[in-house]
């Protein structure tokens, strides 16, 4: 414990050191890069392993001589899982700190919070994580999977691979699986799926008594149909409803669940045995053997001084994402905002899986999307891999409102949901639809 | 007429699928297809090898099943031993070295189920019960036609009643869907798993109703209409069990609130904090027997009990000889502190054991259910019933029957006149706290079981054990176990109409509704103590 507790303070010192503005160095020597991640409250859980993921690559960056000759330093702030705490905290970001770009945020609700912030300031930010789409601003860059690079992949998978006609879309109550779900929805009807053989539920935060869900899931599968659960459940529900299948005797072979927000991390805390076999849909899992990866968990290993941290998805995504951005400066010679956003349309930087990311010009990058079944060590063994990449699809074409909708930010057309029916922009920046 | 046609059919079914099941397909084919490392010809060869009747085929597939069948460097299949060592997949025979590089064989789910459904018809005649049961079932499962001879020969050599009657059930599930059996067979079949009368069954029996002749559709509709009965009243018993289990979770987060709030009258927002430094202590026990004594795995639960009540009480005490008693008769001002001190054991928990879950495992006798007339019962369930009207008959005993009960309630009662009778009130009350805590810490233990242990745990209880405490009436140990067991009941019996989050809802409002007619909660104390 003692042991613990030294590294403890230790990283806390480091985290102040490099916060506080480096003594001596004037600010031109410094490009500062501000890390928006909830360190305390309940998203600490996601979110603080994507602090320490944009440490490790700043500090890396620094040994390879910085970036435009300069030092980058890292700017940490904690909006503590507080939706108007995320917005101050970019202002401050932005005005005070004078922060080049942004990585943050986790929660759909947390984005939105400042976007109108970036917005306003004309800041840049690099979200990283899987969310529901529906959404283009010029200010920021979604690292993340949209609704077609996750979900539908992982439902064709169903279909094709395990012949599945009854479809459980099980979700916690709030924004993204409600749009994730009514894509899905619209998705499964087009490919001919009855009414009643879909039934969408949802359960509130942190529910953790699932005994009549998995009761019901199980009433629902023995309708002679091969069936599946679609999870879009939120993290801290996950592991007590995993539990309880495992209790009712739900195996992978009879219900599969596919979960696309149960990655690595969140399987940390389960005894996975009974799970084998339950799936993920993912742009990247920690299992994946490439060059590339075992080098970057063999750096994240020593970087954190621990050899049982898992890696996941979103801090993929930052490592794309930054690297994009490093790139993009690099191209733009400064770190001006207009002109960086400008030359990241294009970019394209190793993944780890293998491949090339490229930013589109709607602000969302291309990605393989994989399908892993989980393990009994807690990992997930890729069971398919979109033979290509496929681009991030800001508006989905599932969905009356938004099916016309295209986000274009090269000019001259330079915008966020541009109606090519009517060949008008509905504005800057997203409206809601 | 019709009945000779179908025999004649069934004869001309038996004559084609004869030939196939005795073709001796070849292992060596198979062995080939599962070293390809595609899915699906892992999937044939897994097929092939069943129906080869190669003396090796079941070590093979429960090599595979096991993750322990490797492709070598050089293309051969080898199985790695269960005590190390390796052996030549094809031929059984030991190698005196290991292969070069061998990769385990990838399973899928497909696999799984070819892999289960293969086993199933291999292992209906083993040695061991459990096997058997276990091949039954996957027979019932998979409805493998080719497996019927082996299960009727099964049935013949079967001398355990239960096991023989999933066998039978399996051979009616196989003959309900042949079309080659005949109408008789089917409507045998038919009441065979009329008896079963499960979820499974009638999924079976409406494939039947659906696509039978008349006579066995009109057989399968009666025998729907008695499962679906049978299956209603079964929901009914079913949604009471898992009330009961759900209240019996809020009776345990709310009894160390029915001390700390309920007898003395602080509102305490830390309350949840306790049950998550209860959780984390069975946590670190688990860890602690888990790298010392991994024996001793099964033993960590009755020994955290005790752990945690007295980690939790101790924090209990703390706290209120650090900050609450300053605050007595300020009761916004102990909510803020309270809450404060919530937060700042949140966030301690935090730093030191990381943000993300920990893992606490369910020793054996907590894992998996059973089967009560058709009722799943799964035996954590069972064991936080039990557990927490004990905790709670402990709670009674330790306040009605012994000299530290009798005090709290008399300081509760009238400080003033307590403390002329020489009581040392201040020390009472951090005795009192440091129960209400302790038992939080005792209740961490039961809920580390079912939910995660992260720091955010306590947070998810505190609304709901308040809720239980007030509706139950401030003060009464009773009015608590009955609102506690109500509340879960109403709970499960509106979630399947209203769904979760509406649920909820509505319990809420029907409580709001009812605390303005009874302010003081089902049990209300009475006399002079309610006007102190």
């Amino acid at each position: 414990m003692r042991n613990r507790f030294q590294k403890i303070l230790a990283t806390l010192a480091t985290a102040a050191t490099i916060a506080l503005p480096a003594a001596g160095a004037s600010a031109q020597d410094v490009i500062k890069v501000g890390i928006l991640h909830s360190l305390s409250g309940t998203m600490a859980i996601s979110e603080t392993t994507l602090k320490d993921v944009m440490l490790m690559l700043i500090e890396e960056q620094n040994k390879k001589g910085g970036l435009l000759g300069k030092k980058l330093e890292a700017v940490v702030v904690d909006p503590a899982s507080n939706w108007p705490l995320f917005a101050e905290k970019a202002r401050e970001l932005i005005t005070k700190d004078k922060v080049a770009a942004t990585f943050g945020c986790w929660t759909s609700v947390s984005r939105k919070s400042v976007l109108p912030v970036f917005e306003e300031l004309n800041g840049i930010l690099f979200y990283p994580v899987q969310y529901e789409g529906e959404e283009s601003s010029r200010n920021i860059f979604y690292t993340g999977a949209a609704p077609n690079q996750q979900a539908i992949p992982a439902v064709d998978y169903l279909m094709e691979n395990e012949g599945v006609e009854r479809w459980v879309l099980e979700g916690t109550d709030y924004v993204y699986p409600r749009t994730t779900n009514k894509i899905l929805e619209a998705y499964l009807k087009a490919k001919g799926v009855k009414d009643e053989d879909i039934s969408v539920n949802y359960t509130p935060f942190g529910h953790s008594d699932w005994q009549t869900r998995v009761a019901d899931i199980k009433k629902f599968g023995s309708g002679g149909k091969k069936t599946a659960v679609v999870s879009t459940i939120n993290g801290d529900a996950n592991v007590p409803f995993y539990k309880e299948l495992a209790n009712q005797g739900i195996k992978a072979t009879d219900i599969p669940v596919v979960a696309f927000s149960v990655g690595e991390e969140e399987l940390a805390g389960i005894d996975t045995k009974p799970l084998v076999g339950h799936l993920a849909a993912w742009n990247y899992f920690q299992s994946v053997d490439t060059a590339e990866n075992n080098d970057f968990i063999a750096k994240w290993k020593a970087f954190t001084k621990n050899d049982k941290r898992v890696t996941n998805d979103p801090m993929e995504a930052h490592v794309i994402g930054f690297n994009m951005w490093v790139k993009a400066v690099e191209k733009a010679g400064s770190t001006d905002p207009d002109a960086v956003i400008d030359a990241l349309i294009g970019v394209s930087v190793p993944n780890l899986s293998g491949g090339y990311s490229t930013m589109m010009p709607n602000h969302h990058i291309t990605k393989p999307v994989l399908i892993g079944e989980i393990q009994e060590d807690g990992q997930f063994s890729v069971v398919s891999q979109t033979p290509g990449l496929v681009v991030g699809d800001e508006w989905s074409d599932y969905l009356d409102g938004s099916k016309d909708l295209i986000a274009d930010w090269r000019a001259p057309l330079s915008c966020g949901n541009f109606n090519a029916k009517t060949g008008k922009c509905g504005g800057q920046g997203p409206v809601a639809q | 007429m019709p009945r000779l046609l179908c025999l004649l059919l069934a004869l001309a079914c038996g004559l084609l699928a004869a030939p196939v099941r005795a073709a001796p397909a070849d292992a060596g084919e198979a062995l080939t297809l599962i070293a390809s490392g595609r899915f699906p010809d892992i999937e044939k060869g897994v097929d092939l090898l069943a129906r080869s009747g190669d003396a090796r085929t079941q070590a093979i597939i429960e090599a595979l099943r096991d993750g322990r069948l490797a492709v070598a460097a050089d293309k051969r299949v080898v199985i790695e031993g269960a005590n190390g060592g390796w052996s030549d997949a094809a031929t059984g025979e030991a190698l005196a070295e290991a292969p070069p590089s061998p990769k385990a064989v990838r399973l899928n789910n497909r696999i799984r189920r070819a892999v289960e459904a293969a086993l199933g018809a291999l292992t209906l005649m083993a040695p061991d019960a459990a096997a058997r049961r276990q091949a039954a079932e996957a027979v019932f499962r998979s409805r493998d036609a080719t497996a019927l001879a082996t299960l009727d020969e099964a049935i013949a050599r079967e001398e355990v009643a239960g096991i023989r009657r999933l066998m039978g059930e399996a051979r009616a599930a196989i003959l309900l869907g042949d079309a080659g059996a005949s109408d008789l067979q089917k409507i045998e079949a038919v009441d065979i798993l009329a008896t079963r009368a499960d979820q499974d069954a009638l999924a079976l029996l409406r494939a039947a109703a659906a696509q039978g002749s008349p006579t066995v559709r009109e057989a399968a509709e009666g025998a729907i209409t008695a499962v679906e009965r049978r299956l209603a009243v079964l929901s009914m018993l079913q949604n009471v069990w898992y009330g009961l289990s759900l209240g019996s979770v809020l009776l345990l987060a709310a009894i160390g609130l029915a001390i700390t709030f309920g007898v003395m009258g602080i509102i305490n927002m830390a309350h949840g904090e306790m049950v998550m430094i209860g959780a984390y202590t069975t946590f670190v026990i688990q860890e602690l027997a888990r790298t010392h004594a991994p024996g001793l795995f099964d033993w960590t639960l009755p020994v955290a009990i005790p752990m945690a009540f007295l980690v939790a009480a101790l924090v209990g005490a703390a706290i209120e000889r650090g900050i609450i008693r300053h605050l007595y008769g300020r009761p916004l001002e102990t909510l803020l502190a309270t809450w404060g001190v919530s937060l700042i054991l949140q966030q301690a928990v935090r730093s030191l054991f990381g943000p993300s879950n920990r893992e606490v495992g369910a020793p054996s006798y907590m894992a998996g259910a059973f089967d009560l007339g058709g009722l799943t019962i799964t035996y954590g369930r069972l064991w936080i019933v039990v557990f927490s009207l004990a905790v709670f008959a402990a709670l009674i005993v330790a306040l009605k029957a012994t000299s530290f009960g009798l005090k709290i309630r008399a300081v509760t009662q009238n400080r003033r006149m307590a403390a002329s009778m020489g009581i040392r009130t201040p020390w009472v009350d951090t005795m009192a706290f440091a129960l209400g805590s302790g038992i939080a810490g005792v209740a961490g233990v039961a809920l580390s079981q079912i939910d995660n242990v992260s720091p955010n745990l306590g947070q998810s209880y505190i609304v709901d054990s308040f809720m239980v405490v007030v509706f139950g009436g401030v003060g009464n140990l009773w009015g608590t176990l009955v609102s506690a067991l109500t509340l879960g009941i109403a709970n499960k019996f509106l979630e399947p109409f209203a769904g979760a989050v509406l649920g909820k809802i509505l319990l809420l409002v029907f409580l709001i509704l009812f605390i303005q007619k009874r302010p003081r909660g089902l049990f209300a104390l009475k006399g002079r103590a309610v006007e102190a």
